[in-house]
């Protein structure tokens, strides 16, 4: 009996050999894998699905928070604790408002968006398996890799090798935890 | 790849299509700018003028705008610059219609602005103090070096581009090196003109974000126009193999940033009015929040901006080539909202639309079209010989 493992990892010398590796990896049915690259890949999203995740929803609610919370800190200030007439302008001067409410609903929203991608990524992050493969640090310079983790519910050790193998990959190895 | 091989000649079906959209869209504008024309008898001078200046300042919007479009996409590259090069170019190559179509605002100039009358004039001090700047001479000669200005660089980008096409190597140099200078003047010319034809229709009334909310919204007339020439050309070779649904997110992203920044300039300048409660700036919000404009600019709340911002945020939306077309199409006809409610409401104190105000847009409108068909299919439909061809042809397809 071998020692567990976190998941077989593909090398791959393209983004177009790693974008039809993804493609085949779905269409095989896993679902827990990742894929590295040097640099964004937008057909690699599409081909993983990964357009569609909560940080658009985190970042909206972020925005309609900051909005309300502008609005509403200028109205109880100027209508509420201190109500003072300048210039015979109606208290609830709502024009007045429509800016800091703006600039409140873009902060909250950047900081729910930057938030939001940190915990959604799970970072910080000071361990991760994969660097345990030592020509993965090269995933940050011209290789590209794809992972298939042992949590899969498809996941053999020795199909899901040999499946890699199929996929045009340079080298497959296994990763250590 | 195989892409490298395509032809970019306009193909026979779509010569066909565009020929029956020209016959039409020249039918229409014929009978819409002959009855506009038979309404200044009918109806009477004023409000031919009116409705005609509007209109006016909509198809200068959708000749300039792709001229600025054309000189940004040099200045900075990018893909989604390369695809919309032969659509932009045959917009602007219609400056000749746009010139001619100026005619009825020079000769009834006088009907437009109380500040041709020497009486008007004497009795407004502070027009009398703009009088060095606002005469008829004066504006005659600066309208003239507007319209020469664009169609210098108008030419000159026409021109170059087809030399760059038969594989001149100078014309890459030449295109690029304008387009600093070129937008700088592109700035400078509409804030001056929409100072001089649409806001000296009260010539006491003034606003510095006015000029910047010209610009914004020529660029946003552009790329909405664009967009749905682009999704109509995708239907056809060679678009439907070089557009991806790449390009359309990028110009979706530009209606977005301009939708806001038309938002955001004309808050501005109602919070500016708004919040300085002057007596000499306040008449034109006054008029324009009552009198029955009020509910016209509240629709352009909702239209021009509430609802294609909700929308445009949608990133599936912006890669939906239809879905996006229908809104880029929306916005075109908010447009005509917003500039009738701008400049109309100068000569009617309650809300006035005249039958014009529906000819006059849609005539003119459908003789530049007549004009935009017939540039479209002189040229091959994309660029072959830019730096950038590649690139595009790549810009969301595997690598």
């Amino acid at each position: 009996m071998k020692a567990p493992v976190y998941g077989v990892m593909a090398e791959f010398e393209t983004p177009g050999a790693l974008v039809r590796a993804a493609k085949a990896t779905v269409a095989k049915g896993y679902k827990k894998f990742d894929a590295y690259t040097p640099f964004p890949i937008e057909e690699l999203s599409d081909a993983m699905h990964l357009h569609h995740n909560k940080l658009p929803l985190i970042v909206l609610l972020g925005g309609i928070c900051g909005g309300t919370l502008g609005y509403l800190l200028q109205y109880f200030i100027t209508v509420i604790y201190y109500p003072i007439n300048i210039a015979g302008r109606p208290l609830h001067s709502w024009p007045s408002y429509i800016i800091i409410t703006f600039e409140l609903t873009i902060l909250l929203a950047s900081i729910s968006a930057v938030g939001g991608l940190f915990a959604l990524c799970g970072l910080p992050m000071p361990y991760h398996p994969t660097f345990n493969v030592p020509r993965f640090a090269m995933a940050s310079n011209d290789r590209f890799f794809l992972c298939i983790e042992s949590t899969d519910p498809l996941f053999d050790r020795t199909k899901t090798g040999e499946f890699l193998e199929s996929l045009e990959a340079k080298e497959v190895s296994e990763v250590a935890h | 790849m195989t892409l490298e091989r395509i032809d970019y000649s306009v193909p026979v079906d779509l010569k066909q299509d565009l020929s029956s959209l020209r016959t039409r869209a020249l039918a229409v504008g014929v009978i819409g700018v002959a009855a506009t024309l038979a309404g200044m008898f009918v109806v009477g001078p004023t409000d031919f003028y009116r409705s005609w200046l509007w209109s006016y300042l909509f198809v200068l919007g959708l000749t300039v705008g792709p001229l600025g479009w054309l000189m940004l996409q040099y200045a900075t590259g990018g893909a989604w610059g390369v695809v919309i090069r032969r659509p932009a170019e045959a917009a602007s190559r219609t400056i000749w219609l746009t010139i001619l179509l100026f005619i009825p605002i020079l000769v009834g100039a006088n009907n437009l602005y109380p500040w041709t009358h020497a009486a008007y004039v004497q009795s407004h001090p502070t027009v009398l103090h703009k009088a060095a700047y606002l005469n008829i001479t004066a504006w005659s000669i600066r309208a003239f070096i507007y319209l020469f200005g664009f169609v210098l660089l108008i030419l000159h980008y026409n021109k170059w581009s087809a030399r760059e096409d038969s594989g001149d190597t100078r014309a890459r140099g030449k295109l690029t090196f304008f387009a600093g200078p070129g937008l700088i003047y592109q700035a400078l010319a509409v804030t001056f003109l929409s100072v001089d034809w649409a806001m000296s229709q009260d010539p006491t009334w003034f606003s510095t974000m006015w000029g910047l909310l010209f610009i914004a919204s020529q660029l946003l007339t552009a790329v909405a126009f664009l967009i749905t020439v682009m999704v109509m050309l995708q239907r056809y070779s060679p678009m439907r193999e070089v557009l991806t649904a790449r390009h359309l997110h990028d110009l979706g992203k530009f209606t977005l940033a301009l939708v806001m920044v038309w938002a955001y300039f004309s808050f501005s300048q109602f919070l500016i009015v708004w919040a300085g409660n002057l007596p000499e700036e306040i008449p034109f919000y006054l008029r324009r929040m009552n009198h029955g404009w009020g509910w016209v600019g509240l629709l352009l709340v909702f239209g021009h901006f509430a609802l294609p911002f909700a929308l445009l945020l949608s990133r599936d939306l912006k890669r939906n080539y239809k879905l996006l077309r229908n809104i880029a199409f929306f916005i075109l006809v908010m447009r005509f909202v917003d500039l009738f409610w701008l400049t109309k409401p100068f000569a009617y104190e309650n809300f006035h639309l005249s039958w014009m105000d529906i000819t006059a847009p849609v005539g003119m409108t459908g003789l530049w079209l007549a004009y935009f068909f017939t540039n479209l299919q002189q040229r091959p439909l994309m660029p072959v010989n830019d730096p950038n061809l590649e690139e595009t042809l790549e810009h969301g397809r595997e690598h």
